[in-house]
């Protein structure tokens, strides 16, 4: 079995008013199998034996799915493998000796609580400002009942793989947040089923995207780039086109 | 009236609202680029050509013409400054920088998108006091640039243009100015299709290289004329 040893700087900060700052920790004798959150606990349970304040990260899943796990690798949220969680991220990818830099996401939208925890509640505040459909709810209704372009099917699917991690406001020189928030909206927008709603939901995402203090897209697709589930960017011009549309709309309803 | 300033207000300060403020403006700043470069590339036509072209611009619509352009163009260029510089600001103060660069993707030309503007911004200063108000030159002496021009008195805008190039300061501070609005456009020209919602990724590789190209234009036209002067090309 192979090993690699490794320099850590990892960021700690004791809380969220707390100062922050670069801790450098050595981790020994890392299998190349395990996952970069497993080379974390292995340097935890160093640090817990030692009787330490363990790294505090986020995680829950740890197969890609659930958007929990964050941290930036080297200065890349997820690590800079492509489409790629920091979960699903493997020691392989590193070589014997190598020094890396482990930071939390960062922007003032998601301030740091502990270590590399940051609270993306933003997101959530964002999805609770329309990004849903007012259904009755009841049985699930048929598969199909809704007839739906497949090409407009798939476009809706691929946005929907979103899975609200924020790499794309970490990735972001602005902190924008314009990749989940368009891809959010794309995906209800594409669908029959999001209609009715369609302008409020763009208007009211958009409002609660600026009020949470995240910055500007400035179109230079570090987001594209970071985020693993390969969100497109196209979405990001569907939603200035819809936002533009939807603005009209409502100002020629207030006249 | 109240309900459409109060829709102004509120697209004005939304991000997407600025965003598109600026793209919309940007793209009638670049549309007047392509046009003033084409008049300018008279001046490779001859004197004649290129004083009648000057003539006709001053007296379009009876002189109103060239008022309604500026008019329309420092109006562009006002909201344009002041939506990027306000959009920067919250920009810096939306984001936290990490220990190490871990940029993919930023080409440089976005990076540096405010600096090559505020210096493109204080070259039209110069730019205007240089050629169109004429300040701390002799371009406005009828004695040295009044001609007669099919019958009319007209200004000699040829050899105004010679004489101001000619002198290596103003024509340096002109092409690194014109160097900084290629990059500036390299990456504004694309960004005005993304923000305004007309780009997709099977229209992304011919936006970016139609802008690459465009921005590239711009540049040979307008460095092209201190060149030929400072060379003797025009004369
Ligand atoms: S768009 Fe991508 S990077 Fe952004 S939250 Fe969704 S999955 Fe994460
Ligand atoms: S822990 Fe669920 S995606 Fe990484």
């Amino acid at each position: 079995m192979s090993t690699l040893n490794l320099t850590l700087k990892i960021w700690r900060q004791a809380g969220p008013e707390a100062e922050g700052k670069i801790e450098t920790r050595k981790a020994q004798n890392i299998p190349i199998e395990a996952s970069f959150l497993e080379m974390l606990d292995i340097v935890n349970q160093q640090i817990i034996e030692t009787g330490g304040d363990p790294i505090h990260f986020d995680h829950d899943c740890r197969e890609g799915i659930c958007g929990m796990c964050s941290l930036t690798i080297n200065g890349v949220p997820h690590s800079k493998e492509v489409g790629t969680t920091t979960c699903q991220v493997h020691m392989r990818k590193f070589n014997d000796g190598d020094t890396i830099f482990i930071e939390p996401f960062r922007a003032n939208a998601f301030p740091v609580l502990k270590d590399l925890v940051t609270d993306r509640t933003a997101f959530d505040r964002i999805i609770a400002s329309g990004g849903y459909i007012d259904v009755r709810t009841g049985s699930a209704p048929d598969a199909n009942s809704v007839p739906i372009p497949k090409e407009q099917a798939d476009w809706a699917f691929d946005a929907a793989t979103c899975i609200g991690c924020g790499a794309c406001v970490a990735s972001c020189k602005n902190s924008s947040a314009m990749l989940f928030v368009s891809a959010k909206a794309a995906h209800l927008n594409s669908l029959p089923q999001g209609q009715p709603e369609k302008d409020k939901r763009v208007l009211s995402m958009v409002r609660q995207m600026d009020a949470e203090g995240f910055g500007n897209c400035t179109n230079q697709y570090e987001c594209e780039a970071a985020c693993p589930k390969l969100i497109s960017a196209d979405n990001i011009a569907k939603l200035n086109r819809d936002f533009a549309i939807a603005s009209v709309k409502e100002a020629v309803a207030m006249v | 009236m109240n309900s459409s300033l109060q829709f102004i207000s509120t697209f004005w300060s939304s991000s997407i609202g600025k965003k598109i403020v600026v793209a919309i403006t940007g793209l009638i700043l670049t549309l007047f680029l392509a046009g003033h470069l084409s008049g300018n590339m008279l001046i490779f036509v001859g004197e004649h050509a290129f004083n009648e072209y000057a003539y006709f611009l001053h007296h379009m619509l009876h002189g109103a013409g060239v008022w309604i352009a500026r008019i329309v163009l420092l109006t562009a260029l006002v909201l344009h400054v002041v939506g990027t510089v306000q959009l920067t600001k919250m920009n810096r103060a939306a984001g936290q920088s990490y220990n190490t660069d871990g940029t993919q993707r930023s080409s440089f030309s976005s990076k540096i998108m405010i600096w090559s503007g505020l210096t493109i911004l204080a070259f039209i200063v110069y730019h205007i006091l240089h050629y169109t108000a004429r300040v701390g030159n002799e371009f406005n002496n009828p004695e040295k640039y009044e001609i007669m021009l099919d019958g009319h008195v007209a200004h000699n805008a040829y050899k105004m243009v010679i004489d101001g190039f000619s002198w290596l300061p103003a024509s340096i501070f002109y092409i690194i100015a014109v160097t900084l609005l290629c990059s500036h456009l390299s990456h504004g020209v694309a960004s005005i299709f993304q923000t305004l919602g007309l780009r997709t990724n099977k229209t992304e590789k011919l936006i970016n290289t139609g802008a690459q190209v465009y921005s590239i234009l711009i540049w040979v036209g307008f460095v092209s004329i201190p060149v030929s002067v400072l060379l003797h090309l025009v004369k």
